[in-house]
């Protein structure tokens, strides 16, 4: 049971950065509006090149992208060749409404206010980026993304780089930006549980013409994250919104004579 | 996880609250200072001439040719010192502009306007017209047109390698550069030690002695059109700051906006280097010290980096024409300032592990 509309749709997918050689092809899927959808593979699969089409950084070999809105990117972690206040780093995400020979306007200023306070940093909007914690930074991308007025935030491992509480809470705005503000969210990452937790549709990028997509609790299986990680995975249950949900741990071998 | 806090959703905001008062203090307090010090400076030098007088000359004659020569103080101000002073504050404000929007583009405090190659070309340029002895207005000319050879060479370099990319405009820059700096050397090497060579050294050194009002003509008009469009988009420089991707990712149509400022760049400081010789290290040092005031927001840097600009090259031209009999080289001055400002950004910037990527 799906929404009607749908908020990104990519068809029969191809890429490749030599000619020859393919990153992914013919991948298929579409994600329906005010979704959350999850993008797991391991290192070098092309979870980065996908976004990079997603947002039309690179153009297609085969297939075709469509968007329906406009995208919004937040980054990997990332420093700033100059510390800006944070403030300044939220009014660029304003870009597109402002001119080539103009300054932020008043209305800029307020969508600015606004994702600040919508994601609780207005006190840090005078302090500059780069005394940030990398929670209180990611958060901050997250506040540009959302000042641009994007309806999709394509997110580019927004947890990797961060501590278990600092994961909460991006896990929590995600899903709060989600169901509140009715935005798409497109984000790849290393954790199947951090999939489990919010997303609702999960991408997984087993091979160049190989992928499983679905909903969330038919993809993430054992077998499925057994083949993605080429590790022996022991499952772990546990209560989550009043469900009982699995999800999987690596089993390190090789550490028994520890 | 929790079922999410939903915050209330936040009231519309009065737009412009909280935005700093300080910067725009702060450089209406600079185009003050750079007033008063332009004034101040009319009155000095081997003859000096009272404030009171020179508001008198400037306001009632203005520009008109046919007042009497007989009349020593308005020659002073009006042939001698005026055309000077607008130089120099022309090329203070145009090379600090150009250092602030380098330094954002290139994402790196480190660089100075003259990364393109550009000023190595126009210093050749003045120089072969000095050993053709072709006049002043064909010398301009001249240092101009070769100072944008030198970054059509560099241009088209950098675009023959893979990615039109900013490491390979400064390779290309470097090479055009040498180039044209060895050029410049052979020049001196084969030019008449009696008449010509000293002649294209005290010119390479830099100076405004020799500055009239068709060269503040070609100088403003080149300074004013470039500064202007450099100063409408000020505020599109923070975003190639944050990089090519993200810049992209934000919907900045990166290449056109980076190359459209860096040949903004390069016709200023053509234009600079065509009507007074080499000039180091302004474009380098003033946008760090307007940047450690208003920040590095370049909305409010470049305006305030501008007008220190022009403050403080008019600050060195008064002390390279007043301090010793004969007239020190401006540009031994500003170097001579600039290295060690330079050389303590160059430490510090290693003990905070700057970083670029």
């Amino acid at each position: 049971m799906r929404a009607a509309a749908n908020a990104v749709t990519f068809d029969s997918l191809g890429f490749g950065y030599r000619a020859g050689t393919w990153v992914l092809r013919n991948y298929s899927a579409s994600i329906a509006k005010g979704r959350i959808f999850a993008i797991l593979g391991p290192n070098g699969r092309g979870k980065t090149t996908l976004l990079q089409l997603l947002l039309k950084a690179l153009t297609p070999r085969e297939g075709a992208i469509a968007i329906e809105g406009t995208p919004a990117f937040v980054p990997q972690l990332f420093t700033v060749s100059f510390p800006y206040r944070v403030l300044d780093m939220v009014l660029m995400g304003r870009a597109r409404q402002i001119g080539l020979f103009s300054l932020p306007s008043p209305r800029d200023h307020e969508a600015a206010w606004n994702a600040l306070e919508r994601l609780g940093l207005a006190d840090l909007a005078e302090r500059n980026f780069d005394e940030l914690s990398g929670g209180q930074r990611q958060l901050v991308i997250f506040a540009r993304a959302l000042a641009s007025g994007a309806d999709v935030l394509i997110l580019d491992e927004p947890t990797s780089a961060l501590d278990m509480k600092n994961q909460a809470t991006v896990l929590k705005w995600i899903h709060d930006l989600s169901r509140n503000l009715g935005l798409t969210v497109i984000f790849s990452t290393h954790h199947p549980h951090h999939a489990h937790a919010v997303a609702d549709d999960a991408l997984l990028m087993l091979g160049e013409r190989e992928y499983s997509c679905g909903p969330v609790r038919e993809t993430l299986t054992e077998e499925n994250l057994q083949r993605l990680y080429e590790v022996p995975l022991r499952r772990v249950s546990f209560e989550h919104r009043g469900e009982s949900v699995s999800t999987f741990v690596p089993v390190y071998e090789g550490l028994e004579s520890r | 996880m929790n079922a999410t806090t939903i915050s209330s959703l936040p009231k519309p905001l009065d737009g412009q609250r909280r935005t700093p008062i300080r910067a725009d203090l702060f450089i209406l307090l600079l185009f003050v200072a750079l007033v008063a010090l332009a004034v101040v400076s009319l009155g000095i030098g081997r003859y000096p001439v009272p404030i009171a007088r020179i508001i008198e000359i400037v306001s009632s004659t203005g520009l008109n040719a046919t007042h009497p020569y007989t009349d020593k103080e308005w020659v002073v101000i009006e042939i001698v010192r005026l055309p000077r002073i607008l130089g120099v504050v022309l090329c203070g404000i145009g090379l600090a502009l150009a250092g602030a929007a380098m330094q954002g583009v290139f994402r790196n405090p480190l660089v100075g306007p003259e990364i393109a190659g550009v000023s190595a070309g126009a210093s050749f340029g003045g120089v072969l017209a000095i050993m053709l002895g072709l006049p002043l207005a064909a010398m301009v000319g001249t240092a101009f047109g070769v100072g944008l050879l030198a970054l059509a060479i560099a241009f088209l370099l950098a675009k023959v390698t893979n990615r039109a990319s900013m490491l390979a405009l400064i390779l290309a820059g470097v090479i055009v550069g040498g180039f044209f700096s060895s050029l410049t050397g052979l020049a001196q090497y084969v030019a008449d030690p009696q008449t010509q060579l000293p002649a294209i050294v005290y010119w390479l050194l830099g100076s405004f002695a020799g500055m009239t009002y068709p060269k503040v003509a070609i100088l403003a008009a080149v300074t004013l059109v470039c500064g202007v469009l450099l100063m409408l988009m000020r505020w599109r420089i923070n975003l190639l700051s944050l990089g090519e991707a993200d810049a992209r990712a934000l919907g900045v149509n990166v290449d056109v906006l980076r190359w459209g400022i860096i040949a903004l760049v390069a016709l200023i400081v053509a234009a600079q280097v065509s009507v007074s010789g080499g000039v180091g290290f302004v474009g380098l040092v003033v946008p760090h010290l307007a940047r450690m005031i208003v920040g590095p927001e370049h909305a409010r840097l470049l305006p305030a980096s501008a007008l220190l600009g022009g403050i403080y090259l008019l600050a060195m031209d008064d002390i390279a024409r007043s301090v010793t009999a004969q007239e020190i080289p401006i540009g031994l001055l500003t170097s001579m300032v600039g290295m060690p400002v330079f050389a303590y950004l160059f430490w510090k910037m290693q003990g905070k592990g700057w970083n670029r990527e």
